[in-house]
């Protein structure tokens, strides 16, 4: 039966395709003693030959999919499911102890991922616990005749169901298949929705229940437009998202002839648009979009994607293909921004209550010198292929940020030495994402080359709202007149000391937004690929001279964020006219 | 039964990548190969048992290979821990 449910939009586009959900089954058991242990062994044994069979099929698919580097922990994973020692204490247990598969293979595991985790000082062998646990829950899964899902197995068109999805679920996907995804939690700013926009993927995010009420296979309709997911949609409602579809792309193919028009106002004036990356992978998007710039690449994923800490000689090699590939236009790169809801599997960073308020980006570099010096000394290297800009994240005092240039300019000085070239005009700057930072602009200013607002944390902190929760989502308002107080502040501080102003927050992209930004005077606007060409022909329609006095309407004037709102919605009624 | 005594000297010790490579290496042969530190000793055809051990640089370890093809499977090994950088 058809089941429309309300979610919010976080990416453009729509797709229709089979659910294919990526939820994990339970596998809860219960510890039983068993008779004829013979039996219990042939069952037990069955498991690991039919688990053998399907990671060999996943490493395959991997391989052609993802390339031999991804499919290695594959190997890893068919190497624990045919270790004697490890299949052989199963055995033992099961034999000796006269229990059941199930116990016995969680007892054997927790053993060595204790072992494992135990083995503090050493990432590498951490990584080895979540291996020995993704191999366990594979066995689990087919002992008790459940079924794991498997992103790197899609081969055919899909829309992707599950409860989030982690930016390493995302890496994953395979896009030649998959059209799309939902969530049952999750709002435009989470990480999954930024990366369904850097991956031009249609998706639906914060559902609540849609891994409850959509089977496999079932028609999924995903429109990233309305924010809406339909279950079993009529054959009406397929035609006529369809057509909605055709009108969509209609409108994108008109944008598109924009991508290599300058962007510039009704009156002429310039102003850059640039675009948010998270891999060098993002590349292709970026220049199809006719970016003017990287106005933001987010180091973290570098970091996430890996096993390891990426070595510098890694970070060089990303850093200098997206700056090679800008050819000469600026790109700006933000330092490591972990912490708060971003975590790695091989650092063990201690639990904290409030982690948005905890030791996350500069602070956990600050605290980290040696692996904040590695990125440094990557970045530095790297500047000498083009235009680099170095942002620190998060910086909320003047303390924070010398000491962040300080370290800076040491790896600097030390790899001059030594002959090594480093970019002539390295620009270094910082994000205003802390309130404090806006309140102080003006002594910033004074101190860095160069600053982009971050509007979710920005917005998350000055309304002391988590942005990853749905109760207080309500919170969450660019439009609201304390946090344009704060931008404008920003903006102004830059200006009057010379130096230039970006934003690389949601806020940016955001068309009630954007009119409000550009009447502010901000010089660089740095979004989604995705929403570059959509805003470059706003800027067409708007003129400087007539919006100028908008800024300090929405400032000062306005006393709500649906105030403003309606301002913009007034002015753009007057403009489309 | 063939023993051979090895120090280790790479730096992660053997319990990254070069392991597998090692474990790889004793599971050609037929013979019953094990792995001896601290006082503990692990089957060297297991990956698992080797990483668990935790042998660290500078660490002094035993190798012992009893069957058939015992001394084949002592060759073999001592070149992968040299080749590999693992121990002399």
């Amino acid at each position: 039966m058809t089941k429309t449910l309300k979610g919010i939009a976080a990416s453009d586009g729509i797709a229709v395709a089979p659910a294919y959900l990526l939820v994990e089954p339970d596998l809860s058991f219960s510890k039983t003693n068993v008779s004829d242990v013979e039996s219990e062994v042939a069952r037990y044994k069955d498991a690991i030959s039919v688990s053998t069979a399907e990671v060999e099929k996943i490493r395959d698919d991997a391989k052609q999919s993802l390339g031999e580097e991804e499919a290695q922990v594959f190997e890893a994973h068919l190497m624990i499911l045919n270790d004697p020692e490890f299949t052989g204490a199963i055995e033992n247990e099961i034999k000796e102890q006269k229990i059941n598969s199930e116990a016995a293979l969680d007892e054997t595991a927790q053993k060595f991922i204790s072992i494992f985790e135990g083995m503090t000082d050493n990432a590498y062998m951490q990584q080895r616990a979540a291996d020995v646990r993704d191999v366990s829950k594979r066995i689990m899964a087919h002992l008790l005749g459940k079924e794991l899902p498997n992103p790197a197995a899609i081969d055919h068109e899909v829309v992707v169901v599950a409860h989030d999805l982690t930016p390493s679920d995302t890496a994953q996907l395979n896009k030649q298949f998959v059209k799309g995804f939902v969530t049952d939690i999750g709002g435009r700013t989470a990480h999954s929705a930024i990366m369904a926009r850097s991956l031009e993927l249609p998706a639906v995010v914060g559902t609540d229940s849609i891994t409850k009420d959509v089977q496999n296979g079932d028609t999924l309709v995903v429109d990233g437009l309305s924010g809406d997911a339909v279950i079993d949609p009529s054959k009406e409602q397929i035609s006529d998202y369809q057509q909605k579809s055709d009108i969509f792309l209609k409108q994108k193919a008109e944008w598109q002839k924009l991508k290599y028009e300058p962007s510039v106002t009704a009156d002429g004036k310039k102003f850059t648009i640039a675009a948010n990356i998270g891999t060098p992978n993002d590349m292709a998007g970026v220049n199809e979009n006719g970016a003017e710039a990287v106005g933001l690449y987010r180091t973290e994923f570098l970091y996430m994607d890996s096993k390891d800490f990426p070595t510098e000689d890694a970070q060089y090699d990303a850093y200098k293909k997206v700056i090679e590939g800008m050819h000469g236009k600026q790109v700006i790169i933000r330092t490591m921004d972990i912490g708060g809801d971003k975590h790695l599997d091989y650092w063990d960073l201690p639990d904290e209550m409030n982690p948005f308020l905890g030791v996350r980006a500069i602070r956990l570099s600050l605290q980290n010198e040696e692996i904040f010096r590695t990125q440094l000394r990557a970045l530095l290297r790297a500047s000498a292929y083009g235009s680099l800009g170095i942002m620190f994240p998060m910086i909320g005092t003047l303390n924070e940020l010398r000491k962040a240039k300080s370290i800076l300019n040491e790896e600097k000085d030390q790899l001059t030495s030594q002959g090594v070239s480093v970019g002539s005009d390295l620009q270094v700057g910082m994000m205003i994402e802390v309130p404090a930072a806006a309140v102080l602009a003006d002594q910033f200013a004074k101190e860095v080359d160069f600053f982009s607002i971050g509007t979710n944390d920005l917005i998350q902190y000055s309304m002391a709202a988590d942005r990853g929760n749905d109760n207080v989502s309500y919170l969450y308002q660019p439009a609201n007149p304390a946090v344009l107080r704060l931008i404008k502040n920003t903006i102004d501080a830059a200006h009057d000391n010379g130096i230039w102003c970006g934003m690389c927050g949601e806020a940016a992209g955001d068309s009630t937004m954007f009119p409000i930004l550009l009447a502010m005077g901000l010089d660089e606007y740095s979004m989604s690929a995705t929403s570059i060409l959509r805003i470059r022909s706003l800027m067409k329609k708007l003129d400087t001279n007539e919006i100028k006095e908008l800024a300090n309407q929405a400032c000062f004037e306005s006393k709500t964020a649906e105030e403003n709102e309606k301002l913009v919605s007034d002015l753009m009624a007057k403009v489309d006219k | 039964m063939e023993k051979r005594d090895f120090h280790v000297i790479a730096e992660t010790g053997i319990h990254a990548r070069p392991a597998t490579l090692l474990v790889q290496a004793a599971s050609k042969f037929g013979s019953d190969i094990n792995l001896e530190y601290n006082g503990k000793s692990v089957n060297l055809k297991s990956i698992m048992g080797v990483m668990s051990l935790g042998v660290g640089k500078n660490a002094d370890v035993t190798i012992s290979a009893d069957g058939d093809d015992e001394k084949d499977a002592i060759e073999t090994i001592s070149e992968t821990m040299k080749k590999e950088g693992l121990a002399e």
